[in-house]
């Protein structure tokens, strides 16, 4: 399986309707996805990370002003499809996700098994007693026990109902899953589970994660390769080994210098300054009022640069 | 033997010789304990949260502890009780040598213009609806500062001390209109308006990006050192503590189970539930997803009916039979400034 793409966006964009302005949230984004492989997505708040998600999802909201770009999955391009075709096509089928907070906003009436079963009666018409064998079959997979299947969301912890959501992403068993922040608002030995868990998901089922987070020292507990944000746009893409020691991008590298690290002695440092209004964001680079390496170049568009199968958006590069 | 085990707790919960020990920290909790009442339809007694179950500690003035645990194992009712929001159903706070369960309506209001309080979500913790200048102006009118002059001046030197300048840009600015980081900023300039003895920051960096993490703890450890300030910071993230504390402290179903200087503990957890969290704590490492995280089984008990003898011990790799489950284990120092509460180091 290794190394055929799964998943290939070209100069993706979502950009929204805003009082103020165009936000341009997800502006021009590639990157591509192999099978079985896990990317990570890290960026500050407000950098696009979860429009990116939203984008790939085609789970828009009403106020999109530009949605363009192309999406390609096993080689099928995906934004030529109508909303309907890609509903029934694609998303929960090829792609689910797991949006941020999902542990919260389980239904609180209804069973949580009935809400794990009910992807599969819906895009794939089964009767409901096999959709909640499935279910059953899907909760034993991710770790909650059979009898929880009856339960409501307010008798499971934390922990529980966030594999209970990662079991409604998992019961279509797609070729993709998208994780947004999926272990931001659990405990330590929680999240440890969790990744535990993904990591089992991923070795066992074959699937693919884009994982959405701004948490880096969590995020390499799945990560095969990072792509990292700053301002709607992807500025680096690395395998893990560069990007968790030397990242290439300024950026990139600052970002791993605030990390506060357990082990070690490096003394954790910040970013001065402040990401841009994605309303009118400046041109050139858009780090480079923050960048410790500005030099008069960084004033123009930088190009994307490929250093060993590694992408970075920097003129220091060039 | 769960007879002997009910006794113990019996002996705790109505000490006879009910007065606090002497001291002089700035600090002292000594043997607090917070129990909630749970109630079946509204009347009936269906037993007690034991949210904080025995804990005691010293603070200095300038001295900071970090108290380490995971959701639901009573570091905020501590800290609430610390702050006078909860009373102590027993055992003693005592603030500058006064038991603040002792103190009346004046005495509570002179002590919480002592101690400042540092909230989780920034956003959640500033009116929308006041300004900068209005949410910094309320702590010093409510405290008699009746000159108009020295409140403004007040005020922009504590905006300058959280280095929001120029202060004129902020002071009529709406929370909405800062940035997460900015927000933290004013509400530490809140805290420390009053000049307080102490500064209690509830987990204040949770809510913020990574990048201006550090920047809020450098800011908090910074003032602390200039006013020689105690602080209590509340965290259940082990990799921020090491840089910003002095003491750590481990809370597990309402108990401190290990605490000892922040170096020793990070490097040499004693308690197998530190060793635990320290091990689920990452770090950024491409090495970390090849391998599976060694978790302990299950979650923390319930508080209403915690485990007998050690609170860990149903889900403790290292579980002594016919000890562990049984007794309580006291605290036992097996390496000097380093306590811990397990039976392993007898």
């Amino acid at each position: 399986m290794a190394d055929t793409t799964l998943l290939q966006i070209d100069n993706l964009k979502l950009h929204f309707k805003t009082g103020r302005g165009t936000v341009q949230a997800v502006d021009g984004v590639n990157f591509t996805l192999n099978a079985n492989e896990a990317i990570v997505v890290v960026g500050e708040s407000g950098c696009g990370k979860s429009s990116l998600a939203k984008a790939i999802l085609r789970l828009l909201p009403r106020n999109v002003q530009e949605y363009s770009g192309k999406v390609y999955l096993n080689g099928r391009e995906l934004m030529g499809l109508n909303d309907e075709e890609f509903r029934q096509q694609i998303r929960w089928i090829k792609m689910a996700m797991v949006p941020q907070a999902a542990m919260n906003a389980l239904n609180p009436v209804l069973k949580v098994g009935d809400q794990v079963a009910e992807p599969m009666m819906v895009h794939f018409g089964v009767k409901k007693d096999e959709a909640l064998a499935q279910a059953q079959k899907m909760f034993q997979h991710v770790g909650v026990p059979d009898d929880f299947i009856g339960r409501y969301a307010f008798e499971l912890s934390g922990g529980m109902r966030q594999r209970v959501a990662l079991a409604m992403s998992l019961v279509t068993t797609p070729d993709l899953i998208i994780l947004d922040e999926p272990t931001s608002a659990l405990d330590v030995l929680t999240q440890a589970n969790i990744f535990n868990l993904l990591k089992r998901i991923k070795s066992q089922m074959a699937t693919s994660f884009i994982l959405i987070t701004h948490d880096i020292a969590t995020s390499s507990e799945l990560a095969d390769r990072a792509a990292v944000m700053y301002a709607g746009q992807i500025v680096e893409v690395s395998d893990a080994k560069t990007f968790y020691s030397e990242p290439h991008h300024p950026y990139s590298a600052k970002l791993m210098a605030s990390v506060p690290k357990l082990r070690g002695n490096t003394i954790p440092d910040f970013i001065v300054g402040q990401p841009p209004s994605l309303i009118n964001p400046p041109t050139g680079c858009r780090f480079a009022a923050r960048c410790p390496k500005r030099f008069a170049r960084c004033v123009e568009e930088p190009p994307v640069i490929q250093l060993d199968g590694n992408l970075v958006k920097c003129w220091l590069y060039a | 033997m769960t007879i002997e085990q009910d006794k113990v707790q019996q002996k705790i919960v109505m000490p006879k010789n009910d007065k606090p020990a002497k001291t002089d920290a700035l600090l002292s909790v000594q043997d607090l304990r917070v129990h909630f009442e749970l109630r079946k339809f509204g009347f009936g007694h269906a037993g007690y949260v034991k949210a904080v179950d025995g804990v005691s500690f010293e603070l200095r003035h300038g001295s900071s502890i970090a108290i380490v645990g995971e959701s639901g194992c009573g570091k905020t009712s501590l800290m609430k009780t610390i702050l006078a929001l909860y009373k102590p159903t027993a055992g003693h706070v005592i603030f500058d040598g006064k038991d603040l369960s002792l103190l009346k309506g004046g005495e509570i209001k002179k002590y919480r213009s002592e101690v400042g309080y540092v909230q989780q979500d920034p956003y959640g913790a500033l009116a929308p609806f006041m300004s900068v200048q209005r949410i910094l102006e309320e702590p010093l009118l409510i405290n008699d500062v009746k000159d108009p002059a020295e409140r403004a001046q007040r005020i922009a030197k504590v905006l300058e001390e959280v280095k929001m300048t120029p202060v004129n840009e902020f002071l009529p600015k709406f929370p909405h209109q800062l940035s997460g980081g900015q927000q933290q900023r004013v509400v530490i300039a809140r805290a420390m308006i009053l000049n307080p003895k102490l500064l209690v920051a509830d987990e204040p960096v949770s809510m913020l990006d990574a990048s201006v993490r550090v920047e809020i703890l450098k800011l908090l450890q910074g003032l602390q050192e200039k006013y020689n300030l105690a602080l209590i910071y509340v965290t259940h993230d082990l990799s921020t503590v090491r840089y910003f504390s002095e003491r750590i402290f481990v809370m597990y179903a309402g108990q401190v189970i290990e605490k000892g200087e922040v170096d020793l503990l990070v490097n040499n957890p004693l308690h197998p539930y530190t060793y635990a969290l320290l091990q689920g704590t990452s770090d950024p490492d491409a090495h970390n997803s090849t391998v599976m995280k060694e978790v302990p089984p299950g979650e923390p008990p319930s508080l209403v009916n915690p485990p007998a003898g050690c609170r860990f011990h149903p889900r403790c790799p290292k579980i002594i039979k016919g000890v562990c489950d049984i007794k309580v284990p006291p605290e036992f120092e097996p390496v000097p400034g380093q306590l811990t509460a397990c039976w392993l180091y007898e």
